[in-house]
């Protein structure tokens, strides 16, 4: 018996969702901060993809990012820092059937959990992974993380921050088997609904780094951008963001971008200013490590005993002698 | 020249008359058979053991491992070998000191002649061809140790095996363990058809004229030992009419995973944990589960965690250093309350420590280990035949109790091998479907039971059962919570678990009388060596009994009652304790060894320990002198 469970679920009927339906607890981020705008589109995209919330799961890892799955009416995973990714490969692993996403911060991901980051882009498993890069830690009280523009002012910074900015686009394009990358922006949240849309759909792990705003912390750190619509760069395609008329009058300073292609996609996202909003890089050909693994098999009783039995006949010692590698009958 | 130099080192041998001899009866004997790494050393002792399985011979091999891959040819530190314990009745543990020892060079016999491991007059079956080699040094070197040895005691026999292989294989290395196994086969009187099966098995995978090769090698070491030694055993069996199974404590743990019905193992390599992690990527698969390495020991055991939230309990397999990188992970499972089953091999530590070698060292860690009050099952199987069914056990625990289970095993039990009856295969191994009805209205994820602390867990899939699991203190909703009741509410359901499942263990057996002058208390590996220490000494007409440990925490019930039963109680463990005889160690400095420490506090009796970490199992012989030396001084 070797066949997939999820082939085995009859669907019985389509159920439809409203808004609500993912709609959790109320959100106690600050007012402003740019988590309210992603969770917003993350709602709105459940309700378009019509996602069974109880088929849904959003895990998360320490953070303000972090809070999100509390937000949501759908299951959540609010483990520990740095580690959702982990958790997350393990939730797919065991149920393919499951539409999972990832919610991480620029401290959650690219500092204490940069190692798991790393191989979850190789394992390339079909995850929605959304980075909430505010550039500073917010839930500990300001401190550099290292996303942190060089010379940023915090509390284990006050002399300002040493080192330049990680850049969490280039690293993710360098990872072998990068399968989506995407940037967005929470103060444009049509495009940004577009963005994690397009992420959701994508087969593989689909990373989605959103430059956010922090009002507490950063206060007026992105206006530049904001009050600018020049300084973001939109990258359109026909197999990418594709800009409404309203947006592209707002969004004047756009680019044609083929997202199969790497190496421009490396150029692009090694630019800061202009930020780059759009699909910097998809290949829908790269394998899902769950795939390769044969994840969901469905194991039956008999199945595991024939195994198991094959498995002990390979180490009995038997009574009579001539039956070395027989199963009593 | 082969009949020169045996006959040199054969005191009193009658050569001619040698194929007549007498084989002596023995009722065990332990051999060793060492060489430099990759010299097959091991893989002749396993099929020796094999053999002497068949046969009905009761066995236990443990592995003898250099800490290197390819550590210097013919350096005391690189020994690799076997040690295989045979006798004719069941072994439960490696015994003493060798009886009889193949070498395939003076050096890596020195290093076993210092740690002591050789019986005084061990007989050493020595290869001879550094006696004449070209490099004087080592010439000298071998010459000065074998007459060092005979000068100790020791029955040396040196042996042209090299030689002798030579005139069936043109690569002496690749075969000389076989010889050497032949040797052994016709030195203890065991069945040369059945040696020529076990090679069959053992070389199974490769084609049929590597077999015969190693047959013929077999065989002519047979027929040489048959035509030249002056000695000869017997060691007489009686064969199971049951089938029996023989593999380590590590193969064991990974057959045990899959009977068990978990489906994923995420771990990470580490000695001396990895191999039953091989053992499960090799077969794993072909039932439907899957092992997978993670990137590092924190994404293992996440990873396990996330595996066993979304679908059936998940393992994770480990030894000491990976268990504190687990420990943060292992805190939110508690929290949280998902199940878990990590293992954790023990090896030497702290840190690094001794990675290859034995050690009860981690008993404390898994107790008390994580952060905060993070309570979980502490078992630790005591045989080979405990580790597979240990993990049966530790997948229904954790999934009935919602609770991570530590599975204490160690080295000793991961490379030992042992027979044991071949299990009856029962569905009631197996965990159960993900469940994906739907949850009840108005049910809670954390609906603790206010007196077993249990409540129903919901999976991603049920519908009505959508909540958000979190690390942080939470209600019976699972909303964060900081409000100081509700927080000792979680505390206290997640503890009161540990004293629901203890309700439902069996009062531990005492090991001889339930009364008497001395108990001997242990947990996990060395409940085989304890009670032949026990045998040996009752037969002596001493009071000593002993209790053995499989559950940890909770403990089962009725121990301070056994406890009371005796003027005096002792644990033996394999890891450090104060040595009452260092000058700045009085009763206010000693550090107790864990179960020591343990017992005092839970059953509030003197409990004395000793224990021993010399990398090496603990032997029965020095448990007995231990527990004479305690009898002796009365209590003081």
């Amino acid at each position: 018996m070797n066949m997939m469970a999820t082939q085995c679920v009859i669907q019985l009927h389509a159920e439809h969702h409203a808004l609500e339906d993912y709609q959790g607890g109320v959100p106690r981020w600050c007012s402003g901060c740019g988590d309210n705008a992603i969770l917003a589109a993350v709602q709105r995209l459940c309700r378009d993809e019509n996602l069974a919330p109880e088929r849904t799961v959003f895990v998360s890892g320490i953070g303000c990012s972090s809070r999100l799955p509390h937000y949501m009416k759908t299951y959540g995973f609010h483990g520990i820092h740095g580690r959702a990714f982990p958790v997350a490969e393990g939730i797919k692993m065991a149920r393919p059937d499951l539409a999972v996403f990832v919610n991480t911060g620029d401290g959650d991901c690219c500092s204490i959990g940069a190692a798991h980051w790393i191989h979850a882009i190789r394992y390339n498993m079909n995850l929605t992974v959304i980075l909430h890069d505010n550039n500073v830690y917010g839930l500990t009280k300001k401190q550099a993380s290292p996303t942190s523009p060089i010379g940023l002012k915090t509390n284990t910074t006050p002399r300002g921050s040493y080192l330049e900015a990680l850049n969490p686009l280039t690293v993710t394009l360098g990872v072998q088997n990068v399968s989506f990358v995407a940037q967005g922006v929470d103060w444009a949240p049509e495009l940004l609904y577009d963005i994690v849309s397009a992420a959701y759909r994508h087969r593989g792990f689909s990373f989605v780094r959103i430059v956010q705003r922090c009002p507490e912390f950063m206060p007026k750190a992105f206006d530049p951008w904001l009050h600018d619509p020049g300084r973001t760069l939109i990258l359109t395609h026909k197999d990418g963001l594709q800009l409404s008329p309203s947006s592209a009058k707002t969004y004047k300073h756009q680019q044609e971008h083929d997202p199969s292609n790497i190496d421009r996609a490396r150029e692009i996202a090694s630019c800061d200013d202009p930020i780059p909003v759009g699909i910097l890089y998809r290949n829908p050909e790269v394998p899902c490590y769950e795939d390769l693994r044969h994840a969901g098999q469905m194991r039956t009783p008999d199945y595991i005993k024939a195994g198991l039995e094959k498995e002990f006949d390979k180490f009995t010692v038997w009574p009579d002698e001539g039956a070395p590698g027989q199963s009593p009958a | 020249m082969t009949a020169t130099a045996t006959k040199e080192a054969k005191p009193g041998a009658q050569s001619p008359r040698a194929a007549k001899k007498e084989a002596a009866t023995l009722p065990e004997h332990i051999v060793e058979v060492i060489s430099d790494s990759g010299e097959g050393a091991q893989r002749c002792g396993q099929a020796l053991a094999g053999i002497g399985a068949r046969m009905g011979n009761g066995i236990w091999t443990t592995e003898i491992i250099p800490a290197e891959i390819q550590p210097p040819a013919r350096s005391v530190a690189g020994a690799s070998g076997i040690r295989i314990r045979i006798g004719s009745k069941r072994v439960t543990n490696g015994g003493d000191e060798t009886d009889l020892v193949v070498a395939f060079n003076e050096q890596v016999l020195i290093g076993r002649v210092q740690a002591k491991e050789l019986k005084p007059g061990c007989i050493i079956l020595l290869e001879n061809m550094w006696r004449e080699h070209r490099d004087a040094k080592i010439v000298e070197s071998y010459a000065k140790t074998v007459d060092a040895l005979k000068k100790d005691g020791f029955r040396v026999y040196e042996i042209a095996m090299e030689t002798e292989c030579k005139k069936l294989v043109a690569d002496a290395r690749r075969g000389k363990n076989m010889f050497a196994l032949g040797m052994l086969c016709s030195i203890y009187s065991l069945d040369l058809k059945l040696a020529a099966d076990q090679i069959a098995l053992t070389f199974g995978k490769k084609d049929q004229k590597v077999i015969d090769t190693n047959v013929a090698l077999m065989e002519a070491g047979a027929a040489w030992a048959e035509a030249n030694l002056d000695f000869k055993y017997s060691i007489p069996a009686t064969r199971s009419k049951e089938p029996q199974i023989v593999i380590n404590g590590n193969t064991a743990i990974g057959l045990g995973v899959v009977a068990s019905g978990m489906d994923i193992c995420a771990m990470y390599p580490i000695t001396p944990a990895t191999s039953a992690s091989h053992y499960l990527s090799d077969v794993f698969e072909r039932v439907g589960g899957l092992v997978h390495q993670a990137e590092d020991e924190i994404a293992a055991c996440a990873f396990a965690v996330g595996a066993s939230y979304a679908g059936k309990c998940a393992v994770t397999i480990t030894s000491g250093p990976g268990y504190s990188l687990k420990q943060e992970a292992i805190g939110l499972a508690v929290m949280a309350e998902i199940p878990l089953v990590v293992v954790n091999v023990q090896r030497g530590g702290p840190s690094t420590g001794q990675p290859t070698k034995v050690e009860q060292g981690d008993l404390m860690a898994a107790m008390f280990g994580s952060h905060g009050d993070a309570p979980k099952v502490v078992m630790a199987p005591s045989s080979i035949e405990d580790c597979f069914y240990s993990m049966i056990t530790a997948r229904k625990i954790a999934e009935t109790f919602g609770m991570v289970v530590v599975v204490l095993s160690d080295a000793s039990l991961a490379t030992a091998q042992q027979p044991f009856p071949r299990p009856q295969f029962s569905e009631d191994w197996l965990a159960p479907p993900v469940d994906q009805t739907p949850v009840p209205a108005g049910a809670k994820p954390y609906d603790w039971d206010p007196v077993t602390g249990l409540s129903r867990r919901f999976k991603p899939g049920q519908p009505g059962g959508m909540h958000t699991l979190t690390g942080l203190a939470h209600d019976r909703d699972s909303h964060v919570a900081y409000d100081p009741a509700i927080n000792e509410e979680g505390l206290r359901h997640r503890s009161l678990k540990l004293a629901a499942l203890q309700k439902t263990l069996k009062i531990p057996p005492v090991y001889g009388d339930p009364k008497g002058d001395l108990l001997i208390v242990g947990w996990g590996s060395t409940k085989g060596v304890i009670e032949e220490a026990v045998d040996r000494l009752r037969a002596e007409g001493l009071k000593v009994s002993s209790l053995h440990l499989r559950f940890i925490q909770p403990m089962p019930s009725g121990l301070k009652e056994i406890l009371k039963s005796f003027k005096q109680v002792m644990t033996v463990e394999g890891t450090w304790s104060d040595r009452p005889e260092d000058q700045l160690i009085d009763e206010e400095s000693r550090r107790y060894s864990p179960l020591a420490l343990l017992l005092r506090a839970r059953c509030l009796v003197d409990v004395d320990c000793w224990t021993e970490a010399r990398g090496q199992p603990i032997k029965p012989g020095t448990v007995c002198n231990v527990i004479r030396a305690k009898l002796k001084s009365g209590g003081k």
